[in-house]
């Protein structure tokens, strides 16, 4: 640290050449982040900033922080007392039990914290604190730098109805809608029938996608009232709703902003953030396709005004609704860093954190208007721990235990909050971390992206990887046709993984075969009793049976000179045997000379493979042919001991219960409701019957896969006749009806808007 | 050719000529006709019980004797014994009704390129009951087996004692016990039971060293379902008397099962790759390819912050082990000790490890008798063991007291202290009172013992030593939080150098595989006697 502060001030005194620093900063920028603009001038800067956040986005500023000769303090609840951030701080203060409530969202343990450490300043990174303006005010009144904009400025922005009104007078475009709070049901009702459908309902506080719904008739209004003012006080404390038109199919662009106390406000151009499930982002990028000069510039020039309007100072976002004919309208302002903000740092070679410290501190803004350029292209992927396969993503938690960053690939930019060893809990964001890409053009920032996907290693935990591969070689996206409703429009049955061509599928079946034989290859090759090798004829061709899905491939496996020939149906397939290593996680074969990535998660001994390639996970079953033969030789045995288990979605805690036991349902009622990652999720019967039993209580937490309603369903599709000659005929006593567990499906009420 | 004699013959006019061409023609209608019954024979014998009995096995979602040693293995190595041996009953006309090899297939074949013996016991032929030329045929790879030092794998499918050959039968079992017995301890025993089992036949798998079961058409029992219900009237399915859920979960007689034969099969390979020849061989060393000398960073937060909270004990067992491999026996029964075999830098080891997450991870009888015969095994075959200990004590109450916790708990301390293979110890977290003498201590001969920085050696945990030692006293609180000062950490036990070292976690691995290169040439004898005697 002193080395390097002590390298970046000797640059700064012997380069009076403007442009040599340029071009310097440039370097620098690429080596690690931002500009050297804070010693070049030998600014004043914070002593000590404590980080009042967690994850990545803490990492991510002390990483700043840190380069400036800034202190860092980090705080950590009893979930994170082993998390990255706590260990790159300089120092960590302990601040209470896991929930957020108890720990990263109390002031009085992070004021407690501040005094403790003597920190001069608070950066709140995004979430938690970041816009509440109370927090503010308390740090206000202990004389603390808060790196952000005013209490007066977050309220105003907080609040939906607020923030409308100030758009007006700054003269930027709004959506049409009602500008008061909706009170309860049947007026929420009559109000989206004054708009006319269809309608969103969202928190009055909200942001973040929590608190939303949209309504297409009343059913789906009365329902959405319920859930988002229950969300809403969950979320925010704050129940009241607003309701406004929605807009079809349009896309989600937004615009970063900088300005400082001293009246200067410039824009950082846009950021295209429409690829989102359940208004969450999940792919963004920078600069937009979608906008000309024009529009940006007015966009811009909006946001500017609002600013000005507003007296805002520090970074912040203006979020706008674009619809296809390019008339934009207003949605809100993010008065805070955005989780996605390091694809404008590439994009202008601006450290955006940096200049947040700079504007606490009351420098005056070292960039102007027409310094900001947009260099190339930049995509951020949100890599989140879920389950991309249901609804998009449904949040699984576990411990990773490997985690290897592709950042050998030039371009690459990883923020992240975890390390190998860490555990994702359920008590907060489930976003591992955030893989930028920064390539020359739209088109080179992709294919940078994808090889970093496919080479990215996270075991342990199921992750979103599937679905961003997918988007990111999928032709709309990469045509630029994308809007808010992406992801349901391509995906209209949900997310079901990638679909190979028919040349892919011969590649992953033959590697499948080499790692197979590779691995038979090993079985015998025994250091310490090479008496047997010696007699034994070492096999060098398999015939295998590989089923992938529900496809089954006849594989030759011979193996000589180097490599590994595969005959897949009639196709032959030459793999290189060297970068077969069956230990590795990651592998770069050579097929054909050609070179491909894969990644094996598991393999086992009756030739259960778990591999990745192209970013999807595939389950491939291998069995010799002559295993394969007498497969077909055995009659299947009767499922007569196995039960279908029913189990939870997902871990979370049961926020509402209700249904009873005994009771009859019908199909599509819902009968709990889980809280998991902040989020609510309802469950509804997945068919009639009736409550056999409930195997937990409301407040109670249930973990993924652990049964939690059992329904006995008297109806007959589940008939099922046993033979006469079953062993087993315990199951069938009662007549020939069997009582099932069914397993309960997630119904989300919720899309995107 | 017999029309080519005869053309000849017709030419002929001397006699003693023509007799002597007799005699050829005889002598080679002979040897062809021998030819042919011995191919005819072969022909049967292949098919066992004739194709519908195969066919009624394939609809059982079974495999024949033969299926199953093809599959198992290795391509074109199986050599078969005995295969025109016959029963010798002439009772209830059995004479009449002989099979080819009787009704079981015995020979040796290569698994992993190593040999191995075989018996498979054919359902087709009298439903693979058991008839004195039947065990004769087991005795006599066995007796094989244990000469030429390679293990004996018996796939049991097989009614009960051959009722026709009466008291015969019983003497083949019997036969067949005693040469298990013998060689036990000398090569590695292995039991697959892929049908029924039942009567005295469940003996032999239980002498066995490990007995695996195929789920739903496997059932072992003494008396079956029927005599049940005739003397106790109790109603029972075989699966639920004796079927692979039973056995592995509840009674604790099976150390594993697999969904059918094929899995079963294969799955049995690869259990095979862990075993040495015999109690004289190696153990088996196979080519590493994971990194053995690197730190695993993940090992340093899998222990909670929290003492009481509860973690995976798996999670560390998967972290430590080559390519995350773990093999585990009894994996459903006794599910708070974890034991199974693993590899370190390509070698064999034998894993115990108490499981926090079950029971807080703490030693009852069936934990207690689970370990201690892996131990056993373990010890027998010169495969080192690595133990990896968070116990909090052995399990209290009035149920396990009488049931014998005591001498059930002996059998572990007689293992470990009796082991002589080289023996090293991780404490993870709690190691207290009796259960951490037990757990592969220094005091029983451990040849490395570690703790890890989260490691707490003491008699009991705070709140019980504090409650005793204080009885009465108004600042119990206070002195509880001397006694977690005082003992709650690894210092004690490496001041008495009762541990060698306090170590990172992460590094744990490369340790442990430096260790077990260091402890290859281990010489350790215990006093020569005829045997000991075990707390059985």
């Amino acid at each position: 640290m002193v080395l390097k502060r002590l390298f970046v001030f000797s640059v700064s005194y012997t380069c009076h050449n403007k442009v040599k620093l340029r071009s310097l900063r440039m370097v620098a920028f690429r080596r690690g982040l931002g500009s050297l603009s804070a010693a070049e001038t030998n600014e004043a800067t914070f002593k000590k900033v404590l980080i009042a956040n967690r994850g990545e986005i803490a990492c991510r500023i002390i990483r700043t922080a840190k380069r400036m000769g800034i202190r860092t303090v980090a705080v950590y609840s009893v979930a994170d007392s082993q998390a990255k951030h706590v260990k790159l701080a300089d120092e960590a203060i302990f601040i209470g039990p896991s929930p957020a409530i108890e720990s990263y969202l109390d002031f009085e343990k992070i004021l407690n914290a501040i005094k403790e450490t003597g920190a001069d300043a608070v950066h709140p990174g995004y979430g938690f604190l970041s816009e509440n303006p109370k927090f503010v005010q308390a740090l206000e009144a202990e004389n603390i730098t808060f790196i952000g904009p005013s209490a007066d400025a977050i309220s105003r922005m907080g609040d939906k109805l607020q923030s409308k009104r100030m758009a007006v007078a700054a003269g930027v475009n709004i959506i049409p809608g009602v500008d008061a709070i909706v009170t309860d049901v049947d007026d929420c009702v009559l109000v989206a029938n004054h708009i006319g459908y269809p309608v969103m309902i969202k928190a009055s506080a909200g942001g973040g996608g929590k608190g939303m719904r949209i309504a297409r008739n009343d059913q789906e209004t009365r329902e959405g009232y319920l859930l988002a003012s229950q969300e809403a006080e969950a979320g925010f404390g704050d129940k009241r709703l607003l309701v406004e038109k929605f807009i079809e199919d349009p896309r989600h662009i937004e615009i970063q902003i900088l300005a400082d106390k001293h009246g200067n406000v410039i824009h950082l151009n846009e950021r295209d953030c429409s690829i989102q499930r359940r208004n969450q982002k999940v792919i963004e990028e920078a600069p937009s396709v979608f906008l000309d000069n024009a529009t940006r510039e007015t966009m811009g020039q909006q946001a500017i005004a609002l600013c000005k309007e507003l007296n805002y100072s520090s970074a912040g976002t203006i979020e706008f609704l674009i619809d296809q004919r390019r008339n934009f309208y207003f949605l809100e302002m993010n008065t805070r860093l955005q989780v996605e903000h390091p694809i404008t740092e590439c994009i202008t070679n601006i450290d955006i954190v940096e200049q947040m410290f700079r504007i606490a501190m009351g420098c005056q803004l070292n960039i102007k208007q027409e310094d900001v350029k947009i260099d190339g292209w930049a995509i951020e992927n949100r890599i989140y721990a879920e389950d991309p396969y249901r609804s998009f993503g449904i949040p699984s938690i576990g411990r990773i235990h490997e985690y290897k960053e592709p950042n050998h690939i030039e371009g690459i930019r990883c923020d992240s909050g975890i390390e190998e060893g860490s555990k994702i809990s359920m008590y907060y964001d489930p976003l591992i971390s955030k893989l930028i890409s920064h390539g020359r053009t739209r088109q080179e920032a992709i294919e940078k992206c994808t090889r970093a996907l496919d080479s990215y290693v996270i075991r342990g935990i199921t992750n979103n990887i599937p679905l961003l591969r997918d988007v990111l070689s999928e032709e709309n996206f990469r045509t630029g046709r994308i809007s808010t409703n992406y992801l349901p429009t391509i995906y209209p049955d949900g997310f079901k993984g990638l679909s190979l061509t028919v040349r892919e599928k011969h590649k992953l079946v033959a590697v499948a075969g080499a790692l197979f034989a590779s691995n038979q290859i090993r079985s015998k090759s025994l250091i310490n009793y090479s008496e047997f090798r010696k007699r034994t004829k070492v096999r060098e061709d398999w015939k295998l049976s590989i089923r992938l899905d529900e496809e089954v491939f006849s594989v030759n496996v011979s193996d000589g000179n180097g490599l590994f020939k595969c005959k897949v149906n009639a196709n032959w397939l030459e793999i290189d045997k060297n970068g077969i290593n069956l230990a590795k996680s990651l592998l770069e074969l050579e097929i054909d000379r050609e070179r491909d990535i894969f990644q094996i998660i598991s393999k086992n001994a009756v030739g259960d493979y778990h591999l990745i390639f192209r970013g999807n996970n595939y389950k491939l079953k291998i069995l010799t042919q002559k295993a394969m033969d007498y497969h077909g030789l055995m009659t299947k045995k009767g499922e007569n001991y196995k039960v279908n288990k029913l189990k939870s979605p997902m871990s979370g805690l049961v926020k509402s219960l209700s249904c009873t036991e005994g009771e009859s349902v019908v199909e599509g009622q819902e009968l709990c409701v889980l809280e998991a990652m902040k989020m609510q999720n309802l469950i509804t019967a997945p068919s009639n019957g009736t409550i056999k039993e409930i195997k937990f209580n409301v407040g109670e937490k249930v973990t993924e896969v652990k049964q939690i309603i059992l329904l006995s369903l008297p109806s007959s599709p589940v008939l099922k006749q046993y033979g006469k000659n079953d062993e087993n005929p315990r199951n069938c006593s009662s007549g020939y009806f069997v009582k099932l567990l069914v397993p309960i499906k997630l119904h989300h009420k919720l899309h995107v808007c | 050719m017999t029309m080519l004699f005869k053309n000849t013959y017709k030419y002929v006019k001397n006699n003693s000529i023509k007799k002597y061409i007799v005699r050829n023609i005889e002598t080679a209608t002979h040897s062809i006709k021998t030819y042919e019954q011995i191919k005819q024979k072969r022909q049967e014998a292949l098919l066992g019980g004739g194709i519908q009995k195969i066919e009624k096995q394939h609809q059982k979602g079974k495999l024949t004797a033969r299926e199953r040693i093809h599959l198992f293995c290795d391509d074109d190595s199986f050599v078969e014994y005995d295969m025109f041996m016959e029963h010798t009953c002439t009772d209830f006309e059995m004479n009449k009704r002989k099979f080819a090899g009787d009704s079981v297939v015995t020979g040796h074949g290569l698994v992993n390129g190593r040999p191995v013996f075989i018996f498979s016991q054919d359902a087709t032929v009298f439903g693979g009951s058991l008839s004195s030329v039947h065990a004769k045929k087991i005795c006599k790879i066995m007796d094989q087996a244990l000469s030429v030092g390679a293990p004996v794998v018996g796939l049991n499918d097989s009614g009960g004692a051959r009722i026709q050959e009466g008291v015969e039968s019983l003497a083949g079992y019997a036969d067949i016990f005693q040469k298990n017995v013998l060689a036990s301890g000398v090569i590695p025993q292995i039991s697959l039971i892929m049908g029924p089992c039942a009567g005295g036949a469940v003996y032999s798998p239980a002498i066995t060293d490990f007995t695996f079961m195929v789920d739903d058409t496997a059932c072992l029992f003494i008396t079956g379902p029927d005599v049940i219900k005739s003397v106790t009237n109790e109603h029972v399915t075989s699966q639920e008397l004796g079927g692979s859920k039973t056995h592995t979960e509840i009674s604790g007689v099976a150390h594993g099962s697999f969904q059918n034969d094929i899995d079963a099969l294969l799955h049995l390979r690869d259990f095979m790759s862990y075993l040495p020849q015999s109690n004289k061989s190696p153990v088996p060393i196979r080519i590493c390819d994971d990194i053995c000398d690197a730190d695993v960073p993940i090992l340093d937060t899998i222990i909670p912050p929290v003492t009481t909270a509860p973690y995976d004990m798996l999670d560390i067992i998967s972290a430590i082990v080559d390519e995350r491999e773990f093999f585990q026996i009894m994996p459903k029964y006794a599910k708070n000790i974890i034991v199974g075999f693993a590899r370190m830098n390509g070698r064999t080891v034998g894993i115990v490890a108490n499981q926090p997450k079950v029971a807080a991870g703490c030693l009852d009888i069936n934990a207690s008798v689970k370990a201690a015969r892996f131990v056993r095994f373990c010890d027998a075959f010169n495969i080192s063991l690595i133990t990896l200990v968070d116990v909090p004590g052995f399990l209290p109450g009035v149920h396990q007291e009488h049931n014998g916790s005591i001498r059930h708990g002996a059998k572990l301390v007689f293992a470990y202290a009796e082991a002589t293979v080289p023996k090293l110890t991780v404490i993870t977290r709690k190691a207290y009172g009796g259960a951490y003498i037990t757990s592969s201590s220094k005091h029983l001969r451990g040849d490395v013992n570690y703790a890890w920085p989260s490691a707490e050696v003491a008699v009991m945990g705070a709140k019980s030593a504090a409650s005793v030692l204080y009885k009465g006293k108004s600042n119990v609180d206070e002195l509880e939080a001397e006694y977690i000062d005082k003992f709650s950490n690894p210092f004690p036990a490496a001041q008495k150098g009762y541990v060698d070292d306090i170590i990172e976690p992460k590094s744990t691995r490369w340790r442990l595989c430096r260790d077990l290169d260091l402890l290859e040439t281990k010489k350790l004898e215990n006093p020569p006697k005829k045997h000991g005697n075990m707390p059985l």
